[in-house]
């Protein structure tokens, strides 16, 4: 169903969301370029002149870059390795029958509704404080010396934070893929002879990869610009300062606006790098 | 009121010519139906008229004016669609309300018209419902009651009746064309089903690979041909068509027979040949015939029952005016 | 083929799904359990889990202290602002999309879901100025705008995939019936997408209550959310936990139990479609 009139309205009526997210992409994406290529500081001279490349150049030799990278490398990597394994494991627990699968779900899922804020400030004072927090009870309870979370393992509780954040996503969405399943092809396999093990290495296993491709995609591209998560807690000091924290700091905090947007930029890009992945997959199931 | 013509229409989808140059003109009050095999364009053919889809070049006009670029709403024409198309969340009153409401037409007359065409339908008792609730026939009527109601110079059917079982399907067809004669309103009505073509038509364009092959009456259709196509296209069972040496005994490159136009003899013939399936109906006798040295099966029906069986060796005589005669490009010798 | 499955199994079963799930949920379970206790108990040692004397006070204290009714009523606005604001953006658009494709249509849907793998932090300082220079920073209505555009791929997104699996038919009726384009979107297209449009405000209300870094950045004290309201509490004040959990459990609670309808969408939304 085309005919002029329909194609006329249809490009009218896409107009305003198309012009919308243009101009949302477009506008501050220059701006941020042309900050990237001046030394700038709001506070301490304002536009002090083009500087070329000295900002990118800057922004990836100073003492704060690489561990930011390390960081987010360690956060990104955990919250993955951790979602990913134990959520294949409960969407294959979920799938069993059992009594209540209904309210099970509603209790895996519910961590994902938290607003990030209240995550990070729970985890952070009522478990992983070191004299009240719950987890120092646990430990004391076993005659163990309470861990100080935040300062002594800050990375492994960040990423334990925001793991029990995410996890439900990906349960979620391995639960849907497993369900999609064909049954009769497990039964085929048990005629077959393979043991359990066997039948979710060969079959289980690859039906999954695709959703775990997904959840992997999607998750990189959410995880790589967490925040409130380490503003709350650590506001980036003991080894928690992100990438995404650290521009956050360059332009917000300290002011340098065009050290920050040069890291803004690198943003863009490696975001950009992962999206062009998860773009392939969305579009081949868009026909 | 409901003339429409067509003036070398052609219609393209991206490099895909779908309908060359075409001229058309369907008289008013007439029941034109557009019949050829799936993607010949027939649907493209009724949606162009529609103004579903717009004409690539030429024009069209309804009534003498043109309304080659007039918006499908404001073309006075009614649709019935293959699926019915309801609103599913509209009760049988409100979806044949619906064009009313878009005309503004004042309550009262909207009942007038509602209820009218409610009782001719027989759908009085069901307007409360939805359309999820009714049978295939009900929602049938449902769509062609929305139709109605709006008074359009042409009514455009696309293969309504498919979706049908055998059963309703025939009465559907009896309601239409009786319809068709109360109104008097013009109809286009398209269809791959040639029985449903030959039964309703006033006119039958028979369309392939978006050329018009012929248009005539049902009869003219059936008694001549004007073509290889036409002739095997339209008859039941299938026209019996071959070329070869007895092709050119009646000086021609290809003769077709109807089945109906063949009589069996046991004992001496024109042609003669081995039975392979005889279906018997009790009205009629539809004996395949195999071994003919003509084609590769000769389709003969007999009228009333006819003791033949399978392996039986049968003796063929046709008809010698009721031969059809086609030139090397199969098209009809006068 | 449902399998026969033994009783044992299905205890076993069961009972480890139980388990789980009662321990992902519990740190929510925990901070319910707080806000209903008294400063004390909520660190007292060894922890009190369910027999303590249940009270109301950290409701009543946070409520009166901290003007949560505007934090509250600002989440509301600009989580409802945002979302229905973005709805009738995105229902044209997804509209044309689904109904007139044309040869760039995937290109511009995939195009538009690009625009929100757009690292936020990358445009923080253009935003932040132009927001200063039109008067927008500490406003619900700046915010209500940059949520909406940040989720205005989702939701189109989303009301194209459920507009797609209406027949197109039905509003080629519409337009044979006389239906102008507005009578058609509003009368019959709207009408039937209902299931789906009400899941796409469902989650994207979700997601807008639940943002956190426009909201903290762009944000001080008039127009802040319940997301700042909770953040406020990471200074000294974070160490009264049953404050701390009631304040919490204020925010989280409405969101939750929309959150639990919303969880067959949340794949489609979130996935764009690929994992059905």
């Amino acid at each position: 169903m085309a005919t002029q009139h329909s194609r006329s309205a249809a490009r009218l009526m896409m107009a305003p969301a198309v012009i919308l997210l243009l101009g949302w992409m477009l506008v501050p994406l220059t701006m941020t370029l042309f900050f990237s290529f001046k030394k700038y500081l709001p506070l301490r001279g304002g536009d002090l002149g083009w500087v070329g490349f000295d900002n990118y150049i800057r922004f990836v030799t100073s003492s704060a870059f690489w561990p930011s990278v390390l960081a987010t490398l360690i956060i990104v990597g955990g919250v993955l390795l951790i979602t990913v394994c134990f959520g294949v494991l409960l969407a294959i627990l979920l799938d069993q029958p059992m009594w209540g699968q209904g309210i099970v779900r509603i209790l895996v899922i519910a961590p994902f509704f938290v607003m990030p804020t209240v995550t990070a400030l729970v985890w952070k004072n009522m478990f992983m404080d070191p004299v009240n927090g719950l987890l120092a009870h646990l430990w004391k309870a076993f005659g163990l010396t309470p861990v100080e979370w935040l300062s002594q393992a800050s990375l492994v509780s960040i990423v334990i934070i925001v793991s029990w954040q995410w996890l439900p996503f990906a349960t979620l969405i391995l639960l849907t893929a497993i369900q999609s399943l064909d049954s009769e092809q497990m039964e085929a396999a048990e005629m077959d002879g393979a043991p359990p093990l066997a039948r979710f290495g060969f079959i289980t296993l690859p039906h999954l990869s695709r959703a775990i491709t997904i959840v992997v995609l999607i998750q990189t591209i959410f995880l790589l610009s967490i925040f409130a998560e380490i503003f709350v807690t650590t506001q980036g000091s003991f080894g928690t300062r992100t990438l995404t924290y650290l521009i956050y700091q360059r332009v917000l905090e300290s002011q340098n606006v065009g050290l920050g947007s040069a890291g803004g930029i690198y943003a863009v890009i490696l975001a950009n790098i992962i999206a062009l992945f998860l773009m392939r997959i969305v579009g081949k199931n868009l026909d | 009121m409901g003339q429409i013509t067509l003036e070398k229409v052609t219609k393209k989808f991206g490099d895909v010519e779908v309908i060359p140059p075409l001229d058309l003109t369907i008289e008013d009050g007439e029941f034109t139906v557009f019949v050829g095999p799936s993607g010949c364009g027939k649907s493209t053919l009724l949606r162009l008229i529609a103004g579903l889809e717009d004409v690539t070049s030429g024009k069209m006009m309804i009534d003498g004016q043109d309304a080659t670029d007039v918006a499908p709403a404001k073309r006075g024409l009614a649709m019935v669609f293959q699926s019915y198309a309801l609103y599913p969340h509209m009760t049988v009153r409100k979806n044949i309300a619906f064009p009313l409401r878009m005309a503004r037409i004042d309550q009262a007359e909207q009942k007038r018209r509602i209820d009218q065409a409610a009782a001719a339908l027989n759908l009085t008792d069901y307007l409360d419902r939805r359309p999820g609730q009714l049978s295939g026939g009900q929602r049938q009527r449902v769509a062609i009651g929305r139709a109605i109601v709006r008074e359009p110079s042409a009514f455009l059917f696309d293969e309504p009746l498919s979706n049908l079982d055998a059963a309703l399907r025939v009465g559907m067809r009896l309601e239409i064309s009786e319809m068709h004669k109360r109104l008097a309103t013009t109809m286009v009505y398209v269809t791959h089903d040639q029985v449903e073509a030959m039964t309703m038509a006033d006119k039958i364009v028979v369309l392939r690979a978006g050329y018009i092959e012929q248009v005539g009456s049902p009869l003219e259709l059936y008694h001549t041909p004007r073509n290889l196509f036409v002739a095997g296209f339209i008859g039941s069972p299938k026209m019996n068509i071959f070329s070869g040496p007895e092709a050119q005994k009646h000086s021609a490159e290809t003769v077709g027979i109807r089945p109906e136009h063949i009589d069996v003899s046991r004992t001496e013939g024109t042609w003669t040949g081995r039975v392979g399936v005889a279906e018997h109906l009790g009205s009629d006798t539809f004996i395949h015939v195999h071994d003919t040295g003509l084609t590769d099966m000769m389709t003969v029906r007999i009228s009333g029952d006819i003791e033949v069986s399978h392996g039986d060796i049968i003796h063929l005589n046709p008809r010698q005016d009721q031969f059809h005669r086609f030139d090397a490009q199969g098209l009809r010798i006068a | 083929m449902a399998r026969a499955v033994t009783t044992q199994r299905k205890i076993i079963n069961t009972a480890a799904a139980w388990a789980v799930g009662l321990l992902i949920f519990f740190p929510i379970l925990w901070t319910v359990l707080t806000s209903f206790k008294t400063e004390a108990t909520a660190i007292a040692d060894p922890p009190v889990f369910l027999f303590f004397d249940w009270t109301f006070e950290n409701y009543k204290v946070v409520t009166e202290r901290s003007d949560y009714a505007r934090f509250l009523w600002n989440s509301i606005f600009i989580a409802g602002g945002s979302t229905l604001l973005g709805i009738l953006v995105a229902v044209p658009a997804a509209w044309s999309m689904a109904f007139v494709p044309s040869r760039r249509t995937k290109d511009i849907l995939l195009w538009m879901l690009s625009t929100k793998m757009l690292p936020a932090v990358g445009v923080l300082y253009p935003i932040y100025l132009l927001f200063i220079k039109m008067g927008l920073l500490d406003s619900r209505l700046g915010l209500t705008l940059v949520l909406m555009l940040i989720n205005l791929p989702i939701i189109i997104w989303m009301l194209y995939t459920y507009f797609r699996e209406i027949p197109g038919e039905i509003l080629e009726a519409a337009r044979m019936d006389g239906a102008t384009l507005r009578s058609e979107i509003l009368f019959v297209l709207i009408p039937l997408a209902v299931p789906g449009i009400a899941s796409t405000l469902l989650l994207n209300f979700i997601l807008a209550w639940n943002e956190a870094f426009w909201t903290l950045n762009l944000t001080a004290a008039k127009a802040a959310p319940l997301t700042a309201f909770i953040a406020s509490y990471s200074s000294p004040e974070g160490l009264f936990y049953a404050k701390l959990s009631a304040a919490s459990t204020m925010a989280i609670a409405p969101i939750l139990i929309l959150g639990w309808f919303s969880q067959k969408q949340l794949v489609r939304g979130l996935t764009f479609g690929a994992v059905k």
